[in-house]
């Protein structure tokens, strides 16, 4: 089996390094094809893994090697395939050898090519040895290569003054995280002497609970850089300029979500600190109706998604708050499958559109591009939570949590915000795939994606229509042998009727109300002079509350200030003052001294012997010193040195 | 009067100032050979004194091997003085300041 | 009595000669004092009972040191007066004195501190003999290399003045020796 989990882990790392070969070089279709096919190994690899962890309930330990071993210190290159990772292990290398073949045809004509799969496959290397790791350290090094290849995909077509601003961004807010839960990772070792999962969280329980806040506050901190939950938000849905495969790997089903894994695989921790878990239950909560907003009134198909991503973590820390990390870790797997295949069929509007993201500018793609709609709509349909598709049953399990808890502003605002995931994602559904054909006017001939790119597709489709009803139960056995297995039942059954049935007419309510507003035939390509557009609120939305704009004036504006005062002042006059101070120190010396060097042998000689005269001089004073150097030091002392 | 070691260690330093004036004085690279071969043998004569007093004979392998390398110095310290001479016609010092700072 | 007045006798003469041949003008005279400084050294030499080392004295210096720089001073104009300009007098005297002070207290404190050890004390046997034992057992290697350095001095002397022997350079022009040195480097480039 240890062949297995490392196929599992290191194929993506030789794709990556094979296209990287070629990453310099004209576009070569085997740079696409072999990291695909590598993936694909390690696809396989996880899935074996994963009947062995269900056939034999047993988890899989491996140490490949010692990584650091200085005093009390030991971090060995570990890894643990267990209920948890496993799944993780299985959304990821399915997601990405999805994505990864559906690129092949999404990048065929770019020159970054073999580049663009150098990144990807590198970034699902970081993603397996963060999923994959048995202690923090390996886990940390994971995370930076997300973060890293993430910045490298953001910034793909760094031609683009956007597109290396939102790497940017992305990357520096990851950073400012980081330092939280690198701090997290401090207080750990310096609690339990140990970064190993195992030997970790049984030494918690012996902690104070002012640490265990600490660890568990900074920790999250992480969580909420790399998940994007507010206040360092605003990156992911910047980061939506890197190319649509990526937002579908990265910023979807994979990397955002680690955020929620450290959650989840930190459970034993934050089941000791209820009161952060509810802190953190309420900030997913609040994140959920907060991106479900901005994303009403968004005009970028792709911007849209990612709030709707943003909104669905939101759900995931809310689970993960109230200590139902099964559900959560659930919500996390189905919405890998069903969001990442809405990004892909995203991509293939894009693709049609000549990335036009506008959907007031499309309309009526449906015609020519039959699939892609017909995909959208049964993942929006998921997303939104509709019987039987997957999102029903994860998303339900949440409201049901947080009801059942007696979280009930939890749970209001989450059903709430479960209407508004219905209505965003079925205006846009409306918008691109139905009404008035609008497009043509505009110069656009749409056509439908290759072949293959739809059949690489297809699997996610199935698993978003079927993974809800078909895994729970599964899932849930098999996950709860590693979390706690709480099960949330509502013992009326009138109530829990009420709640199910009340829930999926709210949502297809919803979703009624999108078609019904947004495929009239007077929808227009808005041009900012319409009553709706003027009004606060809206203004308010499409400014995204204004974070950005406050960001820009309060923190970076400052921040740049004051390091122009710092380089004009400190850095220019003291510094690089007293650098050139000690070089001109020397310039000048030998620019006086020069006339020693006349060249006449007899004058050197004189040198020579006057330096003669310093160096044995020097010698018999240090004779003379080392001779009487106890006097010395009596009389030293007795001066009161 | 008895002659010790002092006697000699005073002969030395007056002998090496003697070789110390003519390598800083003289102009002419001849005589600046010479001079270092009177500072060579100063210190041989203190070399000899310290090995005849202490009774050891490490002292006379010093001067030994200090006459061997004069022998070699002056070997090839003329061969590269007469080649100078032929290029110069003259071994003056003061004409060899081709290494001006 | 017999050691003392032969010490002083010859420091006096030593140190007369030597005087003569940093300061005279003649090349000739300084290398016949020279020459003499030489002998009267090795006297030293025998009055401290290194015989071997006053013989090796007077072979090396006296015969071949000399007759090397004799040999030497026929390619020079030695009859010619050496004029030379001179620098401040003081500056040189008081340079060399304080020099060899220092170099004589560093090598006295030793002595003064009585820390030195005889590691091949002299023994009944004469002098040459046990200077030989110890040459050739505990410096052999020294002794070996020296010899090798004598050859190398040997063999670069006679290529240096051996040097174009056929042309005189000081007769010929700069561009002269310039065009001689390219003919010769095309030579080897053509071979």
């Amino acid at each position: 089996m240890e062949l297995f989990l490392y196929t599992a882990l290191f194929s993506p790392l030789v794709g990556s390094l094979f296209a990287a070969l070629f990453s310099m070089s004209a576009k070569t279709k085997w740079a696409g094809i072999v990291p695909s096919i590598l993936l694909g190994v390690s696809l396989t690899s996880s899935t074996i893994l994963l009947f062995f962890v269900l056939g034999t309930n047993s988890t899989l330990h491996v140490e490949m090697m010692t990584w650091m071993e200085t005093g009390g210190l030991y971090i060995p290159f570990g890894f643990v395939v267990d209920q948890v990772s496993v799944t993780m292990m299985m959304v990821v290398t399915l997601v990405s050898t999805v994505v990864h073949v559906y690129a092949i045809g999404y990048m065929d004509h770019d020159k970054g090519f073999n580049r663009f799969f150098a990144w990807l496959s590198a970034f699902v290397f970081s993603m397996m040895i963060l999923v994959m790791s048995d202690n923090f350290a390996g886990l940390f090094i994971g995370w930076e290569g997300v973060g890293l290849c993430s910045w490298g995909l953001i910034g793909f077509w760094y031609q683009k003054e956007s597109a290396t601003w939102a790497a940017n961004e992305a990357f520096i807010m990851n950073r400012i995280a980081d330092l939280g839960m690198l701090i997290g990772i401090f207080l750990i070792y310096w609690n339990t002497g140990s970064l190993q999962y195992d030997i970790v969280f049984p030494a918690m329980a012996t902690l104070d609970t002012t640490t265990l806040v600490w660890i568990g506050i900074f920790l999250f901190i992480g969580a909420m850089g790399k998940s994007a939950q507010f206040p360092l938000h605003t990156w992911l849905a910047d980061a939506m300029e890197g190319p649509t495969p990526v937002s579908a790997l990265i910023h979807a089903a994979t990397m955002v979500t680690a955020g929620v894994y450290l959650v989840v695989r930190s459970n034993e921790l934050y089941a000791l600190i209820p009161n952060v878990g509810l802190f953190i239950a309420s900030l997913g909560a609040f994140v959920a109706i907060f991106a479900a907003t901005m994303a009403l009134v968004n005009r970028d198909i792709k911007r849209v998604i990612a709030y709707s991503t943003l909104s669905q973590l939101g759900y995931m820390f809310a689970a993960a708050g109230l200590g139902a990390y099964w559900v959560a870790l659930f919500h996390l797997m189905a919405h890998a499958f069903f969001k990442a295949l809405l990004f892909l069929g995203a991509g293939n509007v894009m693709h049609a559109m000549d990335s036009e993201l506008d959907p007031f500018k499309m309309g009526g793609l449906g015609k020519g591009m039959k699939w892609t709609m017909i995909m959208m709509t049964l993942a929006s349909v998921a997303l939104a939570g509709i019987f039987p598709l997957a999102g029903f049953f994860s998303k339900d399990l949440i409201l049901e949590a947080a009801f059942v808890d007696h979280h009930l502003i939890i749970y209001g605002v989450l059903l709430l915000t479960a209407g508004l995931t219905a209505f965003y994602s079925f205006r846009i559904i409306a918008l691109i795939f139905h009404g008035k054909d609008r497009h043509t006017a505009l110069g656009f001939h749409p056509h439908e994606a290759y072949k293959f790119m739809l059949i690489a597709m297809s699997p996610l489709l199935l698993l978003a229509i079927i993974s809800g009803f078909l895994f729970k139960g599964g899932f849930f056995e098999m996950v709860t042998t590693l979390l706690p297995a709480t099960e949330y039942h509502i013992h009326d059954h009138l109530t829990y009727w009420i709640m199910t049935i009340g829930t999926q007419v709210f949502v297809i309510a919803s979703i009624f109300y999108a078609y019904k507003k947004y495929m009239s035939p007077d929808i227009k390509v808005p041009d900012g002079t319409s009553a709706m557009e003027q009004s606060f609120k809206y203004k308010l939305l499409i400014n995204q509350y204004y974070i950005p704009h406050f960001y820009a004036e309060y923190l970076v504006k400052p921040y740049r200030e004051l390091s122009t005062i710092f380089w004009e002042k400190i850095d220019m006059k003291v510094v690089d003052a007293t650098v050139d101070g000690i070089a001109n120190a020397f310039y000048t010396t030998a620019e006086q001294t020069r006339g020693m060097q006349s060249g006449n042998l007899s004058t050197m000689l004189k040198w020579m012997v006057a330096g003669l005269i310093g160096l044995l001089s020097l010698a018999v004073v240090f004779g003379l010193a080392a001779r009487h150097s106890d006097s010395i030091v009596i009389m030293l002392s007795g001066l009161g040195v | 009067m008895e002659i010790g070691l002092n006697h000699y260690l005073v002969l030395s330093t007056i002998l090496f100032s003697i070789g110390l004036v003519g390598v800083m004085r003289r102009k002419n690279l001849l005589m600046l050979f010479f001079a270092t071969e009177i500072l060579l043998n100063s210190v041989n004569i203190a070399f000899a004194a310290i090995s005849h007093y202490y009774g050891d004979l490490t002292g006379q392998m010093f001067a030994f091997f200090v006459i061997a390398i004069a022998a070699s110095e002056v070997a090839v310290g003329l061969g590269l003085l007469i080649v100078w001479h032929k290029r110069y016609n003259n071994i003056d010092l003061d004409y060899l300041n081709t290494m001006k700072g | 009595m017999f050691e003392a007045i032969a010490f002083y006798l010859f420091a006096f003469l030593t140190i007369a000669m030597f005087y003569i041949t940093v300061t005279t003008s003649q090349a000739l005279y300084a290398l016949t004092a020279l020459a003499a400084g030489m002998i009267f050294i090795s006297a030293f030499f025998f009055i401290l009972g290194a015989d071997f080392l006053g013989a090796v004295q007077i072979v090396v210096y006296s015969g071949a040191v000399m007759a090397l720089y004799s040999f030497g001073m026929m390619f020079f104009d030695t009859t010619r007066e050496v004029k030379e300009k001179q620098g401040n007098k003081y500056i040189v005297v008081g340079l060399a004195t304080v020099a060899a002070v220092l170099v004589v207290l560093i090598f006295s404190a030793p002595i003064l501190s009585d820390n030195i050890i005889a590691l091949y004390p002299i023994g009944e046997a004469g002098n040459t003999q046990e200077v030989g034992v110890v040459l050739f057992t505990k410096y052999l290697v020294p002794f070996e290399v020296a010899a090798i350095m004598l050859l190398v001095a040997m063999i670069s002397g006679i290529v240096l003045a051996g040097k174009k022997m056929d042309a005189s350079l000081t007769l010929m022009t700069e561009k002269e020796i310039q065009d001689m040195r390219k003919e010769k480097k095309s030579k080897k480039a053509l071979l």
